[in-house]
């Protein structure tokens, strides 16, 4: 295998045009993806590139997250309440192992139905930086994921960052995950919702996302209308409707039945909501 | 032209620069490719075979390394990312003077059982032991949580953590720990912490070539392999290719003679998916480029047999000519009256089980050398003489010219009786004369090794209004997949364990093996009996709930007794601890009885439950010869040696002959070398299964020290009740007079011994007659688990929250490792229960293979009991297996109690269980 090493991001963009390989970043979903049988002529590591990596930070109205920013780098990083959700998402990846290594880019890139980190940002309105060699684009990340491994990366590009916008200061999120143990384990569903609110207690912006029920995670927008305006002191009275779900089209796997995964689905949002109206309550109060 | 040279340079391997590796602070320069695995990198480049692989996929945590003072997995990071960076593996901890108090702390505490996951569960706990703060259990837990361990159940892993960051001392050694009935600490305890033991793939020699099977995608098929020398030449690197035409002896092997009808290759027609056709044979440094799926074969898929029902289908292909009907073996347990015999009350159930994966964290592997005209082969084995004979078989030697070296083992469980990396690396190695080294990836190791039996079951239990059981009826159809393997004793087994540990006056057992191409299933911890276990506790539950009796209590009515007979006319005269194992649980029984009914007033969602399971387990093999034979030595000068051929495969074996070797002598367990199985040095002590080791090789120990005993009473004319004592060089002999015998003066063997004897002992049992009577068994290990979970009814979630476990062992030679037994054993009841499910193909790694982690163990609550059997060693019978039979028994009961929906289907994942609430509450 032609193990290649980007020193910057030009070659590392220049690298992927010219040999086509795959990136590794934390390698924790290309190794295993090899020993399962994928076969790469080479790979292209870019965990040195300096303008991938550095300090979760602020930059003017977004938080920036760099491609190369670790789980445990989150789950350790100074944030305000509404990247709770991610957080919590970094403590549920895999081991301790993992979120050493593994990288908030490489989950996204992977592009897997059941990224953990995924529901969490999409609920935040994350967008993404992509770099290539025409210079730089973003595009939410709602179109950047486009399927089961599919990405909307071109012909030597990739993703240099992930950005949040700066939310108001009443805003807090949350994130359920549901596996069949406790560690190491690939999410049954996994739900995410971000909630904001004015002075008032109204609900001014709600993002929920669930994962694992459909070739990528989505956003489940009629669910998110209903609570616009609302207090986030009656949210829990209000009832799901079944149309709030309707997007979710999950299989039947070796994990649960399709069936069950809307359902449960159903209750992570319920519940991932509730615990961010507590939060938000807190800093209400 | 000698091809190995060729291809090395065509290889390129001369144009890599060296890269430099800090490892444990001490420089490296390796040649390997950037994007070698570090994991790879530190066994093969720098000899450091203390860091494991047991996936290469980040599932296992057995590579756990530290880069730059984090961990992580090393099977992940490549060699190029490495480089550079602080590295520490698992052989630089004793150089971290703190940390060697933690390698302690877990020898000391039994953290290590087979010892595999043991370096990468240290480095995990080195990186939360350096940081500075208080820790709570759940934080370790959530540190920890990355590493399977499949042996200990964790709970004394994260005591031994505990236990170090507190820094208490560790309780200092009693003298009398080597006693029966000490803890004496693992004798093979401090090669497991430091990295040193040498498990299957850790002594590689360096010119080995390696071996890659080639595999069959499909689960049934014909065959035809094609042009091989173009394929040998197409592939630079590759030696030689053995197909069936080049195994030298028979092509077929088994656990039993009669039924050696497995071939090593595949002869034109595969019968399972994963079955070997072909052998590749090639450098090392062609392994990572092979592409097997070049190799030159033509499929021609079949229709596949899937399951019990397609298996039996009329219109099945046949899968052995042997057996025309696709059933492998039937078995049966019929006494009694059936129909007259009745009881007024009557409960029937149906149940099914699927297969389940030993998912030991060490794959098979080996290497074989030819030495002249003998084979050598280093393996990890549950029974190394089985493989000497079954090598010998496939290679058309005698079987005194092989010599068969067990590895340190890094788990067993059953699955590790059936030869696997064996057959094919001894036929390389003989052919080409060069060693061959054969490492099972994770998905050979899943795909291809037995499994325990998927079953379906029905059976109708009755009793009267006493409450006294009746008549118990039972049929079970086990899927044995394509071959033999250990099919035959599950079907022989299950019938006589069916009733469970009650008096039944009359029984109607039934059991069929039936062959399809699914995966081989054989042996797994319990032969069937856990299986059986959740039909027969379920419908002693649905009795007790007939009558309105308290569940226990009607357990407690119906327990054998001594003085009972079994099924087989056996008459249970002595240790039969079942009354007491659960009478032991009474108190926490009705309080929790009492706590959940009043955590559930209040809670509709949360829904919790307790319940009960009980077994019986017949110690040894089922009315067949399975004898053990051990010898003590005693040196010139003093020195006494233990040869054991009883493999140790963490169910610390070694410890306990030790111990009883010691005890039996009269000597502290320091004094007793241990010399381990190696076929040409040790004798038979049949394999380690079937609970057999303590209570069978045990009592080989004590028969090999008693005539010692006894030779040297004879050399000293000494009488029979005179008081030995070995000393250096000389043993002391009092009775009447008081003789000193110099050891000196006696003549030594070839390896230094002047004393020497052979302990052999076969437990006493019979065959069974057409009525299956007689003794199959010489004695019974009983045992009584509760539990209580805790149910999300809304999502189908159980959560085990606490398991009591009492265990009649006869008597708990070490009650560490006892404790350990029963915590590992829970825990694979626990993931048998709940999330085990091997679907072939579909999981085949330990991704979505689930076992247990860390953050599944529920607190355990152990009671032992001692009856002291008086046909075993010191009165011990065994543990292994009893321990995890009861466990899933145990939770379905409580998850009935605390839904009112019987599972009966395992595993319970949430989805199933939702659904089976959903249906309950729709009907
Ligand atoms: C045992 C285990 C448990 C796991 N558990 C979980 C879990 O619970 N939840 C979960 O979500 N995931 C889990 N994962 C998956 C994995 O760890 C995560 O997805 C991780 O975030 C991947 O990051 P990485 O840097 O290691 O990716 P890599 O393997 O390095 O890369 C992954 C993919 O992304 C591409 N890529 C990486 N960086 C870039 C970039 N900057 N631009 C363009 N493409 C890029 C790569 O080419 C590759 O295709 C688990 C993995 C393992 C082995
Ligand atoms: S070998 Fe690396 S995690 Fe299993
Ligand atoms: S001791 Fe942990 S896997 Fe054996």
């Amino acid at each position: 295998m032609d193990y290649r090493r980007a020193e910057n991001l030009e070659d590392a963009v220049r690298l992927r045009r010219e040999m086509g390989y795959p990136f590794v970043a934390g390698g924790t979903d290309i190794y295993p993806a090899i020993e399962n049988g994928a076969r790469f002529p080479g790979l292209i590591d870019v965990s040195k590139v300096e303008a991938l990596r550095g300090k979760i930070r602020r930059e003017h109205d977004a938080w920036i997250i760099p491609a190369l920013a670790t789980w445990s780098e989150v789950v350790a990083a100074d944030l305000p309440p509404q990247f709770d959700a991610l957080k919590q998402a970094a403590a549920e990846v895999g081991g301790r192992q993992i979120q050493n290594a593994g990288t908030v880019a490489g989950n996204i890139c992977n592009a897997s139905p059941a990224a953990d980190g995924i529901p969490a940002l999409m609920s935040l309105g994350a967008g993404i930086v992509i770099a290539g060699s025409s210079g730089e684009r973003e595009i939410p990340l709602e179109e950047f994921v486009l399927g089961n491994r599919k990405t909307a990366l071109q012909e030597g590009e990739l993703l240099r960052a992930v950005k949040v916008p700066v939310r108001a200061a009443r805003c807090a999120s949350a994130f359920r995950k549901l596996g069949a143990r406790r560690y190491l384990v690939i999410s049954i569903v996994m739900a995410a919702a971000t909630l904001e609110c004015d002075a008032g207690g109204r609900i001014t912006y709600a993002g929920i996302s669930v994962g694992a029920c459909a070739a990528r995670a989505l956003r489940l927008a009629a669910w998110e209308q209903a609570l616009l305006g609302r207090s986030i002191a009656d949210l829990h009275a209000l009832e799901v409707a079944p149309a709030y779900l309707a997007p979710l089209s999950p299989m039947d796997d070796i994990r649960g039945s399709g069936a069950y995964r809307v359902h449960a689905a159903g209750v992570l949002v319920r519940e991932a909501l509730a615990k961010a109206a507590v939060r938000l309550n807190e800093q209400v109060s | 032209m000698n091809k190995s040279l060729k291809s090395a340079e065509s290889l390129g391997a001369m144009e890599r620069k060296s890269v430099r590796l800090n490892v444990n602070g001490q420089d490296y320069s390796v040649r390997s490719p950037g994007g070698a695995r570090l994991a790879e990198v530190l066994r093969d480049d720098l000899g450091l075979t203390g860091t494991k692989v047991g996936c290469n996929a980040g599932d296992c945590g057995a590579c756990t390394v530290l880069i730059a003072g984090k961990q992580v997995c090393s099977c992940l990071v490549s060699l190029d990312q490495a480089a550079g960076e602080a590295i520490e593996t698992v052989e630089g901890l004793q150089a971290d003077s703190r940390l060697r108090g933690l390698q302690q702390s877990f020898v000391e505490l039994g953290a290590a059982q087979c010892g595999i996951c043991t370096p990468g569960m240290l480095m995990a706990a080195a990186e939360l032991a350096r940081e500075n703060k208080a820790w709570s259990r759940t934080e370790i837990l959530d540190r920890m949580g990355g590493v399977l361990c499949r042996c200990t159940g964790y709970t004394k892993i994260v005591d031994a953590i505990e236990h170090y960051l507190s820094g208490a001392a560790l309780p200092a050694p009693k003298a009398e720990a080597g006693e029966v009935g000490g803890r004496l600490t693992k004798v093979d305890g401090l090669s497991r912490v430091e990295g040193a033991a040498r498990y299957g793939a850790d002594a590689t020699p360096e010119d080995a070539l390696y071996l890659k099977a080639v595999r069959s995608p499909h689960a049934h098929a014909r065959f035809v392999i094609g042009d091989v020398a173009k394929f040998v030449n197409a592939n630079p690197g590759v030696i030689r290719v053995i197909t069936v035409r080049d195994i030298p002896g028979k092509n077929e092997y088994g656990i039993f003679e009669h039924y050696r009808d497995q071939p090593v290759l595949a002869d034109g027609l595969v019968r399972f998916c994963g079955e070997a056709i072909a052998a590749v044979l090639c450098e090392k440094d062609a392994v990572a480029d092979l592409d097997l799926a070049s190799f030159p074969v033509t499929w021609e898929p079949l229709p596949p047999v899937s399951g019990i029902d397609g298996g039996l289908d009329p219109k099945a292909a046949m899968l052995h000519a042997s057996r025309p009907d696709n059933v492998l073996t039937r078995g049966r347990m019929i006494r009694g009256d059936m129909e007259a015999g009745r009881g007024r009350h009557s409960v029937s159930g149906k149940f099914q089980t699927g297969y389940v994966e030993h998912a030991y964290i060490e794959p098979e592997a080996g290497f074989a050398r030819r030495v002249g005209d003998r084979m050598e082969v280093f393996v990890t084995t549950q029974t190394p003489y089985m493989d000497r004979d079954g090598v010998a078989h496939v290679l058309g030697i005698p079987q005194t010219e092989v010599r068969i070296l067990p590895s340190a083992v890094g788990g067993g469980f059953g699955g590790k009786i059936d030869m696997s990396v064996q057959p094919l690396m001894a036929i390389g190695a003989w052919l080409t004369g060069r060693p061959v080294a054969y490492v099972y990836s994770r998905l050979e190791s899943m795909r291809v090794t037995p499994k325990r039996h998927p079953s379906r079951i029905e059976a109708t239990m009755t009793c009267g209004d006493d409450g006294k059981l009746k008549t118990f009826a039972f049929h079970a159809d086990f899927n044995t997949g394509p071959y033999a393997s250990a099919g035959p004793i599950v079907a022989n087994r299950v019938p006589l364990h069916a009733m469970g540990p009650y008096r039944v006056p009359a029984v109607h057992c039934t059991t069929r093996a039936v062959l399809t191409t699914d995966a081989i299933a054989g042996a797994f911890r319990g032969f069937g009996v856990p299986q059986a276990a959740i039909a027969h506790e379920a419908l002693m539950d649905g009795l007790a709930d007939k009558l309105g009796m308290d569940r226990l209590e009607f357990r407690i009515l119906n327990s054998l007794m001594p003085g009972d007979s079994t099924a087989t006319g056996q008459e249970l005269s002595s240790s039969v601890g079942m009354k007491e194992c659960l009478e032991v649980l009474r108190p926490a029984w009705n309080e929790q009885k009492k706590a959940v009914a009043e955590f559930n007033k209040g809670n509709d969602r949360f829904r919790r439950g307790i319940g009960v399971g009980c077994m019986w387990y017949g110690i040894g093999n089922t009315s067949q010869p399975n004898p053990s034979s051990m010898r003590i030595a005693i040196g010139a000068d003093g020195k006494i040696t233990l040869f054991s051929g009883a493999v140790d495969i963490g169910q610390g074996v070694n410890t306990i002959m030790v111990q009883m070797c010691a005890d039996a002598l009269g000597v502290s367990a320091d004094r007793i070398n241990l010399v381990l199985g190696d076929t040409d040095r040790t004798l038979d002590a049949g394999k380690s299964s079937a609970s057999r080791q303590t209570f069978i090789s045990g009592n080989a120990v004590v028969l090999a020290a008693e005539k010692l005993k006894e030779s040297i009473r004879r050399l000293t004319n000494a009488g029979p009740d005179s008081k030995i004592t070995f000393g250096q060089g000389k043993v002391l002999v009092s009775g009447a007079q008081e003789v000193s015998l110099d050891l000196g003066s006696l003549p030594g063997d070839g390896e230094g011994n002047v004393l020497s004897e052979v302990g052999y002992y076969n437990p006493p049992t019979t065959d069974l007659d057409e009525h299956q009577q007689g003794i199959p068994y010489a004695s019974y290990a009983f045992a009584a688990q509760f539990a209580l979970v805790e149910v999300d009814v809304l999502l189908g979630y159980t959560k085990v929250l606490k398991i009591w476990a009492a265990h009649d062992v006869g008597r708990a030679v070490n009650p560490t490792q006892v404790e350990g037994q029963i915590q590992g054993g829970i825990a694979q009841g626990l993931g048998l229960a709940l999330m085990e499910e091997y679907i072939p193909v579909a999981t085949d790694n330990l991704h979505n293979y689930l076992i247990p982690t860390f953050g599944d163990i529920p607190e355990i609550e152990i009671h032992i009991i001692e009856t002291l059997d008086p046909l075993g060693p010191f009165g011990a019978k065994g543990i292994g297996e009893p321990a995890l039979v009861p466990t899933a028994p145990a939770i379905l009961n409580a998850i009935q109690d605390a839904t009112g929906c019987r599972p009966t289907q395992v595993p319970v994942t949430p989805s199933r269980l939702w659904q089976l609430l959903r249906d309950n509450r729709g009907s």
